[in-house]
């Protein structure tokens, strides 16, 4: 490689770092989704790198499921505060109290009521547009999504209906009520993240790396045994070491057997794999067709 | 997926064909093949063959992700799928071979370094066919990949191969140039040619198509002959910490083409305001020089006025500036172009309103030649047409910069995409009234 050429993290991250001032530029009132999860703890150091020495010209929000991994709300926090960034945290059971998410009958999980939570904080501060650090190589339906994807006054995605998007300009123009969601890592893979977590140094929450935790074995998976997910009369509990490699709630995370406690031991075991990502997500294996459903119903 | 530990280069490609030529199947085959595909993935493909493919697994089945797709068996929308090797990342836009989705073949490609046109091999060339190569020469992919598929279906006929071959030689001469044009017989199916080299074709000497993919070179792609830094956003801090960030006004934006140094003397346009690059500041300290396509925040010499949709450019190679423009499109809306209609007009960061005041010619996709004056563009049309902007614009001709030479246009009202124009080379370069800073 040449002096006048980029490396592949270098590429990914110019092409971010543009669409991030795009959005800076285009829209009167972005958000940026911060979790504490790798994919955004990527998207804040891009935006660090887009608008520094300036501060960040958007707030971060967060949906918080009230299954969140307590030390993921612990970052979260630390993260933002060490930034002088804003952060709006919304809660489902917030939502739930006031009538805005409702339970189906039996409905323990807290995926479904993200959405009508989410659709809420972007009406109650009128966004009109979120960036997102969701990746077109984790879900077949993510793989055809836009960088700029539209949503209508209803929050939907329609993806036979998306706006074409040519070269690198963006179509941000949307009508009052209807918002933006963009994805400045669409062209990323988890390989990637993990590789510029490690090239900019960026700390992680703990809980991707290797730890001992208290688990029950469900549908093929290893769940942590909580507060919110107790051992069933009977039910063998296992202290193992494990890791988390995407983080959802912490009843329906699927937890990794694994001695990664570094940051090039998880590339390492990246590159080894044999599952995906998503994999461990039992979100995801509900049906065929479980993240295009979501999406189109307006989830991240 | 194969990991290597030092950095690699990222190739773009697209693949485009017509329905059943294959390219689904080619995409899953170059995964599978190359070792990118995981236990789940292939869980998956199995679940879904038990449910719709009477137990037999389809590699298709691994972009065609939306359940609309899986039910017509055909390709609704651009997929993008990401594989690696110890030599190349590759970042692959599918898109569709339907006549009515040709906007979406100009997304995937448009951002492109190569794309790969399948032909079945029993059917030889089509309108589709021809089409897409004609598509890919006009949004001046550098390299193109003709991948004769199903190779197997026709016996592996060298004879088959050669006539495909030099009918799409015998028009490839009237579209505008490729850098290079590999020609490969194939099977996705049994993956003949495309991760190893087949035993089925010992007359064809070339490569399998991922070992082109790892070696074709790319690193001339970008244009780095003239600095060209369309200002996206300009930085001022709000009451800074540090005191030195006081005086600091940057202008953010991704550089579009060559080389910027520090020092350089520059021209901001329209205005025609010339001044210096004091500092090339960056999140990672300050450069000596920044080069297409880097992203950086420019530090001008002299306080001059600055902001989005100025263009700051180097004093030699000037773009073209004026308001009267002429440029090829591919319209991609239902409603057809008619002349004299207004539209929101998006060059690298600015939008203005623009009227398409003439059509001068619509071209035939079968023949490539213009017929002039259509009264209306339709779906899909390829035309010639000439705009009359509400400012003046700063450009250069697309085959010159893809980046300064492209835009879109923007229905008003729906907001919707309707067309990807390539811009004519301006017919002079822009002749600025110098108001020099730097006296």
């Amino acid at each position: 490689m040449n002096s006048y050429h980029l490396d592949h993290l270098q590429y990914l991250e110019t092409e971010a770092i543009h669409i991030m001032r795009e959005v800076a530029a285009e829209f009167e009132r972005p958000a940026l989704l911060f979790s504490g999860g790798k994919d955004s703890i990527s998207l804040l150091r891009l935006a660090e790198k887009a608008f520094r020495p300036s501060d960040i010209p958007m707030p971060l929000l967060n949906i918080d499921t009230g299954h969140h991994f307590p030390e993921l709300n612990e970052f979260r926090d630390r993260r933002a505060k060490e930034l002088g960034a804003k952060l709006i945290v919304r809660k489902v059971e917030d939502a739930i109290g006031k009538g805005i998410a409702v339970p189906r009958p039996g409905e323990i999980s807290r995926n479904q009521l993200q959405i009508p939570t989410l659709l809420a904080a972007v009406e109650e501060f009128q966004f009109d547009c979120l960036i997102g650090g969701a990746r077109r190589d984790e879900e077949k339906a993510r793989a055809k999504e836009r960088f700029f994807s539209f949503r209508d006054s209803f929050g939907q995605w329609d993806p036979k209906n998306q706006r074409p998007e040519i070269w690198n300009i963006y179509n941000a123009r949307v009508n009052p009520g209807e918002h933006m969601r963009v994805f400045p890592l669409s062209n990323w893979t988890e390989m990637d993240v993990w590789e510029y977590i490690k090239r900019e140094k960026l700390q992680v929450p703990t809980i991707y790396f290797s730890h001992q935790r208290k688990c029950v074995r469900r549908n093929g998976q290893w769940l942590p045994v909580s507060d919110l997910l107790p051992p069933k009369d009977k039910e063998p509990v296992k202290e193992l070491v494990v890791r988390v490699r995407t983080i959802g709630d912490i009843i329906s995370t699927g937890m990794v057997e694994s001695p990664a406690d570094s940051v090039d031991d998880i590339i390492a075991e990246i590159a080894a794999a044999r599952v995906t990502e998503r994999g461990s997500r039992a979100d995801d294996k509900a049906s065929e067709a479980a993240m295009e459903d979501r999406k189109k119903a307006g989830y991240f | 997926m194969p990991h290597t530990p030092h950095p690699v280069e990222i190739l773009r490609l697209n693949t485009c064909g017509s329905v059943d030529d294959g390219k689904s199947t080619l995409i899953g085959r170059l995964l599978y093949d190359s070792k990118n595909l995981m236990e789940d993935q292939l869980e998956a493909l199995a679940r879904s063959a038990d449910i719709t493919g009477g137990g037999q697994i389809n590699l298709a089945n691994l972009t065609d992700g939306l359940r609309a797709e899986r039910e017509q068996g055909i390709t609704i929308d651009v997929a993008y799928r990401f594989f690696a090797t110890p030599k190349r990342k590759f970042i692959v836009a599918d898109t569709p071979g339907h006549v009515q989705y040709t906007r979406n073949m100009v997304t995937g490609a448009s951002a492109a370094n190569l794309s790969i046109v399948l032909v079945d091999a029993r059917q030889g060339v089509t309108e589709q066919t021809r089409r897409h190569t004609y598509l890919a020469a006009l949004l001046g992919i550098p390299h193109l990949v003709i991948a004769i598929n199903k190779m197997d279906l026709v016996d592996w006929s060298e004879d088959r191969f050669l006539e495909i071959r030099d009918e799409i030689e015998s028009f490839i001469p009237k579209l505008d140039v490729f850098r290079d044009v590999k020609f490969i017989p194939l099977s996705a199916l049994n993956g003949d040619n495309v991760v190893t080299s087949s035993k089925n074709t010992s007359w064809y000497q070339g490569p399998a198509l991922l070992g082109h993919l790892e070696t074709v070179h790319i690193a001339s792609d970008w244009n780095l002959n003239a600095f060209r830094f369309p200002v996206q956003w300009v930085n001022r801090p709000n009451n800074p910490r540090d005191p030195k960030l006081h005086d600091f006004r940057g202008l953010s934006g991704q550089i579009a083409g060559g080389i910027a140094r520090q020092g350089q003397t520059i021209i901001v346009l329209p205005a025609g305001l010339k001044t210096a690059i004091k500092e090339i500041w960056t999140y990672d300290g300050v450069l000596a020089e920044a080069f297409c396509p880097q992203s950086a925040t420019l530090c001008l010499a002299d306080d001059i006025d600055v902001s989005r949709g100025d263009m700051i450019v180097g004093l030699e190679n000037l773009p073209g500036c004026g308001s009267d423009l002429h440029a090829r499109i591919c319209w991609m809306h239902q409603r057809p172009l008619q002349p004299g209609r207004k539209f929101f007009f998006k060059h690298t960061t600015q939008t203005a309103q623009a009227v398409v005041t003439g059509l001068e010619s619509r071209i035939n996709m079968a023949t490539f030649e213009p017929e002039p004056e259509p009264p209306a563009l339709a779906t899909n049309d390829i035309g010639v047409i000439r705009l009359k902007i509400s400012k003046p614009i700063v450009f250069d001709g697309y085959s010159t910069n893809r980046l300064t030479g492209s835009f879109i246009l923007i229905e008003q009202g729906t907001n919707a995409t309707v067309a990807a124009g390539m811009l004519s080379a301006p017919t002079e370069a822009v002749k600025p009234e110098y108001t020099d800073f730097a006296i």
